[in-house]
């Protein structure tokens, strides 16, 4: 490196004298292949490349594959679209403002609003209630347990997002109903003036039940990806924060939430989703009512998916085409979410793209 | 500004290895010493030993006695962070903080201690950097991410990081093994430069970076692996390259060794 006569006068030596010994005739130290025939490397001329060869298979079969999915999502946005049309026709009130469900009416009436709000505003107490919960998790398991710990806990957050739906939906009317009732109860006699936590019951069969339930189904997802993001945290990056004299908690604040921030949003995102399209738990704890309303703790709520799988058993043909539109509307939900935190995640790639 | 570190006796165990054996030396204030020595020598562990970096790792401890300026670094009731601060540390891959700015990277150190007033962290910034011999180069663009520049101007903005705290003692461990040539001159010639402010430490498996850079030279070595390292020779500079006392460090600055 930089061999400046006059500066490294003194250490010169290591560089000729291991070099020389390094040295050797062209060819000279190579064995001959052990192999019969011609070496690997080819003898004699160059030969022509295959026509035909498992590369051209492949790259035809990850095409098609790709090509695939397109098609597969076309086929199904056809589909819907063409069973919600004739609904939506039929329809005699608006369907975004319109509030409550008769589409098996001879003058069929139905509208989204209280079902998509319904939608939204468990997943959103979800989301508010489970992220905090999950990324203190996520934290601990990450950096603060001790591996022997972090492990099978790890396991166990892990098996909790394999529990199905229904499980969690017939657990949460049957057991989970009764403190939350009497929680509900609690809040609305000393918090009753905050008007979420207001009314005069029947309490229970609440959005708040519903979105804790959903609550403790999005956690172990939300969970288990912030972990993975928080351990791929350079050593490095951590080591000069701890080096600069940052405490433990500094050093995550410095080094880890940044680097994990798209992470944790991909993975809140994937939450969200779950939260949204969570048809059967919803079913079985919210009260089903078609209203808009902030109340969080009285009987009620709906959500568009718990509504599809309550109603669709009855439903006629205009019925099952006004689910459908209700399911776009879900789709178009999901979608906008999902763009706006693909928006976070890009606004700040330049600092991501050239860390890598 | 710069103070004096001293080892006695100092062994660093990762577990129930021993990595380092029985280290003693004194480095002076406003010197800069080199540590040199083959691979797994203990070099690195002894330099992460003096900021209390070592104690990182699980199941890391250390025996023996270090001070600066004649107060133990491993006192009970010394705060760690506080050591971290006086004592610096320059990495050996460029590690700037990947989600921040050039400037956030230079003053992330002086925000962890709470300073807060933008004209404070203005100046600071713009004086770390040009002790740094960066500031030409990217003061148009400070809020470009850091991870964005050369590898040799990641290492200046690590080092101007490190500065920006202004500690006693920097450590370096091999600061130009990931740098082409002229990226390491420029860190060299950065080295000459913070001298005259701190006292610096630097591991280097390059002879003639220690030699030209250094005061003191000390050479560590292992018997065979599994051994512990141990400082064999510790002299000045100029002596263990024209006339070690010890065969192994003549051995290994010829080039002659195992």
């Amino acid at each position: 490196m930089g061999d400046d006569p006059s500066r490294s006068a003194d250490a010169n030596a290591g560089g000729p004298v291991v070099t020389t010994s390094h040295s050797r005739a062209a060819g000279g130290g190579v064995p001959p292949t052990p192999l019969d025939g011609p070496p690997l490397g080819g003898g004699g001329g160059l030969p022509r490349k295959a026509r035909f060869s498992m590369e051209t298979g492949f790259r035809g079969l990850s095409t098609a594959a790709g090509a695939m999915v397109l098609v597969i999502i076309i086929a199904i946005a056809i589909f819907l679209v063409s069973k919600a049309v004739p609904a939506l026709n039929a329809n005699t009130e608006n369907f975004l403002s319109y509030k409550t469900w008769f589409p098996n009416d001879a003058e069929p009436k139905f509208g989204i609003a209280a079902l998509a709000f319904g939608t939204v505003l468990t997943s959103v107490i979800a989301l508010l209630v489970a992220v905090p919960i999950a990324l203190g998790i996520a934290l601990f398991l990450s950096h603060y347990a001790p591996k022997r710990l972090a492990t099978p806990l790890g396991f166990v957050i892990d098996l909790l997002a394999a529990v199905p739906s229904v499980v969690f939906g017939l657990w949460g009317r049957d057991v989970f109903l009764n403190p939350v009732r009497d929680f509900s109860v609690w809040l609305n006699t000393y918090f009753g003036w905050v008007p979420i936590f207001g009314g005069d019951g029947p309490f229970g069969r609440s959005i708040l039940l519903g979105s804790l339930v959903l609550a403790i189904m999005v956690l172990p997802i939300v969970t288990s990806l912030s972990r993975e993001v928080f351990q791929q945290t350079p050593a490095m990056n951590e080591e000069a924060a701890l080096a600069l004299g940052a405490t433990k908690w500094e050093m995550i604040r410095t080094t880890v939430l940044p680097y994990g921030k798209p992470g944790v949003i991909a993975a809140v995102m994937l939450g969200l989703g779950r939260a949204l399209g969570e048809t059967i738990a919803l079913a079985l704890t919210l009260g089903t009512v078609f209203e808009i309303s902030f109340n969080v703790i009285e009987n009620g709520g709906n959500s568009i998916a718990a509504n599809i799988a309550n109603t669709f058993g009855e439903a006629n043909a205009t019925g099952r085409g006004a689910l459908i539109a209700s399911g776009l509307v879900l789709f178009a939900i999901t979608l906008v979410v999902n763009m706006a935190a693909r928006a976070i995640i890009y606004r700040r790639r330049e600092f991501r793209d050239s860390a890598a | 500004m710069a103070k004096r570190i001293e080892a006695s006796n100092v062994s660093s165990y990762y577990g129930s290895f021993k990595a380092i054996d029985g280290i003693s030396m004194t480095v002076e204030p406003k010197t800069i010493t080199a540590l040199i020595g083959p691979s797994g020598c203990g070099k690195s562990t002894f330099l992460r030993s003096i900021n209390r970096m070592h104690e990182v790792l699980p199941g890391a401890r250390i025996e023996g006695r270090l001070t600066i300026d004649d107060q133990n670094i491993y006192d009970s009731d010394v705060d760690v962070t506080a050591v971290r601060r006086m004592i610096g540390m320059v990495f050996q891959r460029p590690n700037p903080f990947p989600t921040m700015s050039i400037y956030e990277n230079v003053v992330a150190g002086l925000k962890l201690n709470g300073v807060k007033k933008k004209s404070l962290l203005d100046d600071a910034a713009e004086r770390s950097l040009k002790a740094a011999n960066l500031w030409d180069e990217v003061k148009d663009r400070l809020n470009r991410p850091g991870a964005g520049l050369s590898g040799g101007q990641q290492q200046r903005l690590c080092i101007a990081r490190t500065i920006a705290v202004e500690p006693q003692v920097v450590l370096m461990d091999e600061p130009c093994s990931a740098l082409d040539p002229i990226s390491t001159l420029a860190i060299e010639d950065l080295m000459f430069k913070l001298k005259d402010r701190f006292t610096i430490i630097i591991v280097t498996h390059n002879m003639q970076q220690a030699a030209r850079v250094s005061d003191r030279t000390g050479f560590f070595s292992i018997d065979k692996t599994g051994e512990p390292g141990r400082l064999i020779e510790y002299d000045d500079t100029q002596k263990i390259f024209s006339n070690p006392t010890e065969k192994k460090t003549e051995d290994y600055i010829t080039g002659r060794f195992g």
